[in-house]
């Protein structure tokens, strides 16, 4: 009987190591926060700040080889720099840049007030963050990787590279692969699950789209890396020979694993880019994107087909003729669905009202240049012409035009557009053309000149070439552009730091067409006070416009721009929990808001140290909105990681199974930790808020054409 | 908007000059094939070039014209909210993979006609080390390192082998390149119009000294290249001992030399390449240094410091050994 009582008694909180952080503020707050907006802050700023680095890299290769016999650096250096270049522009910069957008941007675009797992969130960030320090904590012993980002064994065997360079390599990817893999688990899980009523997949942004192919494609093409690397670390721990020539293998086995991974990973990087275009140029135009199912369409088909072409990467390993020509098919015909897009984009600006701002340049930089890489692209698939071409400069220039005339500036055309979302001020648009145009022209004039230089010979990863091969006036060129493109990054970072003085904006300042710019600058930790109901596609464009007769906009009556009414007028205490302003700008970001009551310090403060005052009258007002609690175990389990790697390679065991136990019982706290802290009485009678019901189909946007 | 679309053509224009101007001296570009070979990949690069330049001119001017004419004017109407049409994206659906089936069908052509084995070549079975080539021809039982030679006008057969890591052997004037794996046998041919030099290098990143893996391809008159292979058959004489070659070939068993290095009647070494006929050769230490007295002696001072990765260690020789060891090399033609 006793027991059966005891059983009915409410459960003691749960036995833990130490107090669970509530609402902390000040730096302990990022260290601990679940917040998918502070990730997604947190991604961008380390991503930016592995974008210096690497970018220090890139002046470092392009100073060794304005010249010939270039003596700036040692072979073996030189080797290091442009591992990590490619290692840390890869899986340092653009991928984390992607995720970091997607984060902040997926569950704001979606109407969703989180991601589907907040503390797999932050893991993935922390396991991001150390898993870079860890590879760049290579340098400080001298031994960072050398064997190149695409890592051939058996050069990266211990028989040819018997230092740790490899090791740190090895363990390194695999951390940061975790990142990759549970970012893409929750993205994908956030976006089926956890759309705003009415948010049908045809009604998604094309951004959150094309977010959501990219997640699949890490979902499956990390794997492939992570068995390639166990395998190559098997084999450098403790000899195994899944890459000992000597031993039997296969030295091709390697390559293939890494492509299989290596061709979609070139899809991870530039579809989310291909998505922030589709976004930024419907605003800038004024036209809703060109051709919108096509766009989404064509984005699945490169996924898919970006599993079939792996094999281009090795068309001069000897495939035999028939292989030769079927990846010869397969990657002409992957320029199918991408030139679909770029015309489709060009349908877009024909016949808008096109206002040249940084976003839009960007977003024309991008498709012009990423024209350029993906016409390059083409003639790889001329086997004949591509065993010219592969490995020389002539593919240095290509992947350069699709991932930084592609990815950089698609990703930079996004940071200028959403900057005033996340800062609640503007960048300055004359700085923002300014470093554009020092970046298409450096760019231009960095990676044209390697088209040439290619065809003419120069091999890739070379530390020195001899004079009179006709390289020498090129490659100068090349280190001229790439310090014009240093400088143009060096605008970015100066434009950042004069906008915190601009003037605040309001929630609307592009006159945008998606539901993030319905939220305050900045969001706060719900997003949305009210769940916003989706009525159709670009459903902020709807509640501001209707189609006049003849297909143009005109703007809606004021009271209609008001959208779901809340039940109670919010308390003046708190004006940030006013339902849904529209603060519509002038759609040239200049329209300072005027009613906008709080300066900005003061929201950031109150974001800051009032979450919970801020909290706990929303909850009164609007039923339970149970927000995830911060947890320190995300951190705490990525710090185990590198621990375990360190051991491992160095043979110091005691120090592996240490990580291994912070990881493991890291695990073990957060499974016991509930992801919302009670802090109030649980009211079992009203749980977390019932989803809207779905909205009356009198708008239906996705009748026939003829309705 | 005028104004930069002026420097625009003439930046164009300018590039377009300076790459007609600076191709001159590029003595390894892949633009001027001098073989029937490298002529096939051209003609079919130089035929896709032109459709994707149709296709650059058509989005890159086509964007530059949109965002002129649809710029932000003030009396401008909001724009019409067009969503799509089927017609026209259907059409840049399809006129893309037909331009595409129209270059897949030349390159399966082309494909297959490079993948037949040619008529008596000659055979040339060419190693990759870390960081130098070997070529045997079994057909002559010569062994050289570096610089190849054949007939031109001949097909040569290149059997590609792999003893460390992966390189990739490459000629550029002559053919496109073809990865030599450990592990594996592959092969490829080609063959020279004319009698010339060819450089070429290897093209698969292998470590250290990748850069300095180079190569020179010679082309020869039949009868030139009979006399070479004459030359390289004969035994290289032994120096009269009391001169500095005769204390250089003294040296050469001495310093451990005869352990790595083949010099035929003296030494059967097969880690570093055959010298037997090494003063024969226009350069040294895989093609990077041009064979001249000064460089050997800076070579045999410190081979690591002048090539990093080499696998000839600095053998602390004097200078004294080092002159008698460059004269004994010099007598090795």
């Amino acid at each position: 009987m006793a027991a059966t009582i005891a059983a009915f008694e409410p459960p003691a909180p749960p036995r833990r190591l130490f107090r669970r952080p509530v609402h902390p503020t000040g730096l302990w707050g990022w260290f601990t926060t679940v917040d998918h907006k502070r990730i997604g802050l947190l991604y961008t700023a380390t991503a930016f700040a592995f974008f210096i680095l690497g970018g220090i890299e890139a002046l470092i290769i392009r100073l060794q080889l304005g010249g010939p016999n270039g003596h700036v650096v040692s072979a073996d250096t030189y080797n290091q720099i442009f591992t990590m270049h490619g290692t840390t522009m890869i899986f340092l910069v653009v991928m984390p840049l992607s995720a970091g957008l997607a984060n902040y941007l997926v569950p704001l675009m979606i109407g969703a007030r989180d991601v589907a797992f907040p503390r797999l969130n932050a893991l993935g960030y922390w396991v991001f963050v150390i898993g870079g320090l860890f590879l760049y904590s290579s340098f400080l012993f001298g031994h960072a990787p050398n064997g190149g980002w695409f890592g051939y064994a058996p050069n990266t065997e211990k028989a040819f590279n018997p230092a740790h360079n490899i090791d740190y390599w090895v363990f390194g990817l695999q951390i940061v692969g975790i990142a990759s893999l549970t970012g893409a688990i929750n993205l994908i899980v956030t976006i089926i699950n956890m759309r705003a009523p009415g948010m049908s997949l045809m009604r998604m942004p094309i951004f959150v789209w094309m977010t959501f192919i990219a997640q699949f494609l890490l979902l499956f093409a990390i794997p492939v890396i992570t068995v390639a690397l166990f395998e190559l670390m098997f084999d450098r721990l403790f000899g195994a020979n899944f890459f000992n020539v000597q031993a039997g293998a296969d030295p091709l086995l390697w390559q293939h694993l890494f492509w299989i991974f290596g061709h979609p990973e070139v899809y991870i990087l530039i579809l989310p880019a291909m998505g922030i275009v589709s976004e930024v140029l419907p605003v800038f135009t004024r036209r809703p994107l060109f051709g919108y199912p096509v766009m989404v369409f064509s984005g699945i088909a490169i996924a898919f087909m970006g599993w079939g072409v792996w094999a281009h990467h090795m068309f001069a390993t000897g495939l035999g003729p028939v292989a030769k020509s079927a990846f010869a098919l397969s990657t002409m015909f992957i320029a199918v669905p991408t030139g679909v897009k770029i015309f489709n984009w060009m349908a877009t600006m024909a016949g808008g009202k096109i206002r040249l701002k940084a976003p839009f340049l960007f977003a024309a930089g991008f498709v012009t240049m990423f024209t350029i890489g993906g016409l390059s692209g083409v003639t790889h698939a001329i086997v004949p012409a591509d065993t010219q071409q592969t490995d020389t400069y002539y593919i240095v220039a290509h992947f350069h035009y699709v991932l930084f005339g592609g990815s950089i500036f698609g990703l930079f055309a996004g940071a200028h557009y959403w900057w005033p979302k996340w800062a609640g001020r503007m960048l300055s648009d004359t700085l923002g053309k300014l470093q554009f145009w020092l970046m298409f022209i450096g760019f231009n004039m960095t990676f044209g000149p390697f088209h040439i230089l290619g065809l003419q010979g120069m091999p890739r990863r070379i530390y020195r070439y001899p004079s009179g091969r006709g390289w020498d006036f090129w490659n100068l060129i090349s280190t001229i552009g790439a310090f014009i493109i240093a400088l143009s990054v060096l605008v970015f970072i100066i434009n950042i730091l004069k906008s915190r003085r601009g003037p605040l904006v309001g929630e609307d300042p592009w006159d945008a067409r998606t539901l993030e710019w319905t939220t305050p600058n900045p969001p706060p930790e719900y997003n949305f006070a009210e769940m916003p109901i989706v009525t159709s596609r670009d459903e902020l464009w709807h509640r501001k416009y209707i189609e006049g007769p003849d297909g143009r906009p005109v703007r809606r009556e004021p009271e209609r721009i008001e959208p779901v009414e809340p039940a109670e007028p919010a308390e003046p205490a708190e004006p940030r929990l006013e339902p849904a302003r529209l603060e519509v700008g002038d759609g040239n970001g200049s329209s300072a808001s005027t009613n906008l009551p709080p300066p900005a310090e003061e929201v950031a403060r109150e974001e800051h140290e009032g979450e919970s005052v801020a909290d706990a009258a929303h909850e009164d007002e609007h039923g339970h909105i149970h927000m995830p609690s911060p947890s320190y175990y995300p951190l705490l389990v990525a710090v185990g990681l590198p621990i375990i790697a360190y051991g491992l390679m160095y043979k110091t065991w005691f120090v592996a199974v240490i990580g291994a136990l912070i990881t493991v019982a890291s695990v073990y706290g957060w499974a016991l930790e509930p992801a919302t802290e009670p802090e109030e009485p649980i009211d079992m009678s009203a749980p977390e808020p019932e989803p809207e019901p779905e909205p009356e189909p009198d708008q239906p946007e996705l009748e026939p054409a003829g309705s | 908007m005028r104004n930069p679309r002026r420097i625009w053509y003439a930046l164009v224009a300018g590039i377009g000059l300076l790459a007609v101007a600076c191709a001159k001296h590029a003595p390894q570009t892949t633009l001027k094939p001098e073989g029937p070979v490298g002529r096939k990949i051209d003609s079919l690069f130089t035929f896709t070039f032109w459709i994707a330049a149709a296709v650059f001119v058509l989005v890159e001017f086509g964007v530059v014209y949109l965002v002129w004419r649809y710029r932000h004017r003030d009396d401008r109407p909001e724009p019409a909210q067009v969503h799509g049409n089927t017609r026209l994206e259907m059409t840049w659906t399809a006129v893309p993979a037909l331009l595409l089936l129209i270059v897949a069908v030349p390159t399966f052509r082309t494909i297959f006609e490079l993948a037949k084995t040619p008529k008596d070549p000659i055979r040339v079975t060419v190693t990759g080390h870390q960081f130098w080539w070997e070529y045997n021809y079994p057909d002559y039982g010569v062994t050289t390192a570096n610089e190849v030679h054949f007939p031109a006008g001949r097909n040569v057969e290149f059997t590609l082998k792999g003893v460390d890591v992966i390189h990739s052997f490459w000629i550029p004037r002559l053919s496109g390149k073809h990865d030599v794996e450990p592990g594996r046998v592959s092969r490829i041919s080609m063959k020279a119009d004319k009698p010339g030099v060819f450089l070429g290098q290897c093209v698969e990143f292998c470590g250290l000294s990748h850069a300095n893996m180079r190569l020179r391809a010679f082309a020869q008159t039949p009868a030139d290249f009979d006399a070479w292979v004459a030359a390289q058959k004969a035994v290289p004489g032994q120096p009269p001992t009391g001169t500095p070659a005769g204390d250089g070939f003294a040296l050469f068993s001495v310093k451990g030399c005869s352990g790595c290095h083949t010099v035929a009647g003296v030494s059967t070494g097969t880690v570093g390449p055959n010298l037997s006929h090494v003063y024969s050769r226009t350069a040294f230490a895989g093609d990077t240094f041009d064979m001249t007295p000064d460089n050997l002696r800076m070579w045999l001072h410190d081979p690591p410091g002048v090539k990093p990765g080499s696998k000839m260690p600095n053998l602390g020789l004097s200078s004294t050994e080092i002159t008698n060891l460059v004269a004994y090399l010099q007598t090795l033609k």
